[in-house]
């Protein structure tokens, strides 16, 4: 097996538990290499613990993993050798500068001490961190320490890169940057598994997601085959007159069923699995005579995907989400 | 967030997309460095982090000073007749007892460390795996031989005379840190099995504490009760002392010496794999 394998994580059945804690409860993953895959979950998902066990820095109480080919017990030397970390905590010194770590890094490495110098001021520079590059860590704000953290993750560009929630605590402004370098990785053929609490996160850079609740994944896909997953998106049409809200309502209900009324009294909603029959009832409306402001068809956002999916109980959640939503993930 | 307020240069110096890429498909691989490299280069770590905050390196000038003065002058006119006699018995025992209670530093310094994110991201290095224990304390040996030579200096100021002259000193002094060395292992144990570092700090000076004053440090071991005389002839602290005075003294046993280096190693031998272990696993 080579890391030109299809599949750069190939997970099967982890487990992980921490006295009475099942931390991760038989997680299977496939993640295809160059892709970004997200792992969405709350707090206390397992996400972390995940991370840790294909990372090699705790060993599965059960279940096998290969990573990049290798496998993460038995191989866990050639895993490191090809795989990088950005914690959770940034894993970067804080009682150093942000130079220091970056040659520190390079050193470890296996660079050459001008060559690590030359790297840290390269990394520095992308990274526009070269002003604070003589500053401790510590005094850092948090977007300039994330991105030191990422440049530290790729001093040496390594072929799978491990992101535990990059932009947790991120003022937007730095959440974006954070997001562009991620890109920018990906775009270089860099396999990133991403861990993220954020449903936008996911959405915006993950190919393949896998939702995670209580040490399972309860449900795989694509962004879009998730919101799917959940059945139907929402009609949503705001009036030009209040008083024709009853009216308007007793038809959608005829023809999609289950209206909302919205806290706007122009306004009302109704769910609309098919954007086909979603314009006919639109257009049933404006036959009937009921005069429309606007209207629109929206998406379940991953929010309602995620409320969907573990917002029942748990039975509910491990019988009805178990099966993935697709087996194939179009890139 | 940052203690900090956001300053001007957060804003004028973004990460730039084109540069990150360039900077990413730009390196190679090199291949991973020697362990001893590995080892040196987190040493280096050591030495930045005193740069950076040199007041960590009061324990290991003030205490060893306060020791000194200490029981030179309070104890000593008691144990023996007078300065330049007691500082031949006291000084020797001085030096082994500072730098062994700087040993204990080692596991509290550990155990801050792995609160911190950095460790995971040592950990997933394809390095030796001892290469950051090792490292640190190599770093921690260069303050164990500043606290030594603090001690010796003030020794020599106070009219400490030793008749193996300065090579006794340096050889006393090296035989001293190489001892710190291994029994430092013991401490980084701790570090990684204990949860805070105070924990670390207190079970470290319960040990080393009865250890150190149940040896011949201060006192000569024939004016003790039997069984506790016993003890104190076998305490390797006691004779880590014998042969650091025997060394500056130009006396030396060889026995000592051996034995003391034999424990250094067996401790090392144990406690270093024990601590690689416990380190790798998190
Ligand atoms: N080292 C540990 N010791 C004990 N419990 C742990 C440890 N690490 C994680 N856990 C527990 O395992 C569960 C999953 O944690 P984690 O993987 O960190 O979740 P996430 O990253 O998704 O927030 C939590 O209940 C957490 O308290
Ligand atoms: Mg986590």
């Amino acid at each position: 097996m080579t890391t030109q394998s299809p599949l750069a994580i190939e997970a099967t059945g982890l487990v992980k538990s921490f006295g009475d804690t099942c931390a991760v409860d038989g997680v299977d993953l496939a993640v295809r290499s160059g892709s970004i895959y997200g792992v969405l979950g709350p707090n206390g998902a397992g996400k972390t613990t995940t991370i840790r066990m294909l990372a090699t820095l705790i060993r599965p109480d059960a279940g096998t993993a290969r990573v990049l080919g290798h496998d993460i017990v038995e191989e866990a030397d050639a895993v490191r050798a090809a795989v990088s970390l950005t914690g959770q905590l940034a894993s970067v010194d804080e009682d150093l500068t942000g130079r220091e770590n970056l040659i520190l890094l390079g050193r470890l490495l296996g660079l050459k001490r001008p060559a690590a110098k030359d790297r840290a001021g390269e990394l520095l520079d992308a990274f526009g961190l070269s002003e604070a590059a003589g500053r401790l860590v510590k005094n850092y704000s948090g977007g300039m320490r994330r991105r030191l953290d990422i440049a530290a993750s790729i001093v040496v560009t390594p072929e799978l890169m491990f992101l535990d929630e990059p932009t947790t605590g991120l003022d937007p402004r730095s959440r974006n940057q954070v997001w562009s370098i991620i890109r920018a990785l990906a775009a270089e053929g860099t396999t990133i598994l991403l861990c993220t609490q954020y449903l936008e996160e996911a959405d915006q850079l993950a190919d393949g997601i896998a939702v995670i609740d209580r040490g399972k994944v309860i449900a795989e896909g694509t962004p879009a085959q998730l919101k799917a997953s959940v059945g139907s998106g929402a009609l949503y049409v705001r009036l030009l007159d209040p008083e024709q809200r009853p009216e308007a309502a007793q038809l959608l209900d005829r023809d999609l069923g289950a209206v909302t009324m919205e806290p706007d009294p122009a306004a009302l909603s109704a769910a609309c699995a098919d954007a086909a029959r979603g314009a006919e009832a639109v257009a049933g409306l404006a036959r009937a005579g009921v005069r429309i402001a606007d209207f629109s068809l929206g998406q379940p956002s991953l929010d309602e995907v995620f409320l969907a999916l573990t917002g029942h109980t748990a039975e509910d959640a491990a019988s009805g989400a178990r099966d993935p939503v697709n087996e194939e993930q179009p890139s | 967030m940052s203690p900090k307020p956001a300053t001007q240069a957060d804003v004028t110096t973004d990460a730039d997309e084109t540069a990150v890429r360039r900077a990413i498909s730009s390196t190679e691989r090199p291949p991973p460095p020697s362990p001893m490299s590995a080892a040196l280069t987190f040493g280096w770590r050591g030495m930045l982090k005193v740069k950076h905050v040199p007041e960590q390196l009061l324990d290991v000038t003030i205490t060893p000073v306060m020791f000194v003065l200490m029981f030179t002058y309070i104890f000593g006119g008691a144990i023996a007749g007078s300065t330049a006699e007691y500082l031949e018995y006291l000084l020797p025992g001085i030096l082994v007892m500072s730098v062994l209670f700087t040993t204990v530093y080692s596991g509290v310094a550990l155990n801050t460390d792995l609160t911190k994110g950095v460790v995971d991201r040592f950990r997933s290095l394809p390095i030796w795996r001892p290469a950051p224990l090792v490292g640190s304390l190599l770093g921690d040996s260069v303050r164990y031989l500043l606290s030594g030579t603090v001690i010796m200096v003030l020794g020599l100021i106070l009219g400490y005379r030793p008749d193996a002259g300065i090579v006794g000193v340096l050889a006393a002094l090296g035989l001293v840190v190489v001892f710190a060395f291994g029994l430092s292992w013991v401490f980084t144990t701790l570090g990684l099995v204990l949860r805070s570092p105070s924990a670390v700090m207190n079970a470290g000076f319960m040990g080393i504490f009865p250890l150190t004053f149940l040896s011949n440090v201060f006192v000569d071991p024939t004016t003790l009760p039997g069984p506790l005389e016993a003890f104190v002839n076998v305490n390797p602290i006691s004779i880590l002392a014998t042969a650091s005075r025997g060394l500056m003294e130009g006396n030396v046993d060889s026995r000592d010496l051996v034995i003391v280096l034999a424990v250094a190693a067996a401790l090392t031998a144990v406690f270093a794999p024990l601590t690689t272990r416990l380190y790798r696993r998190g």
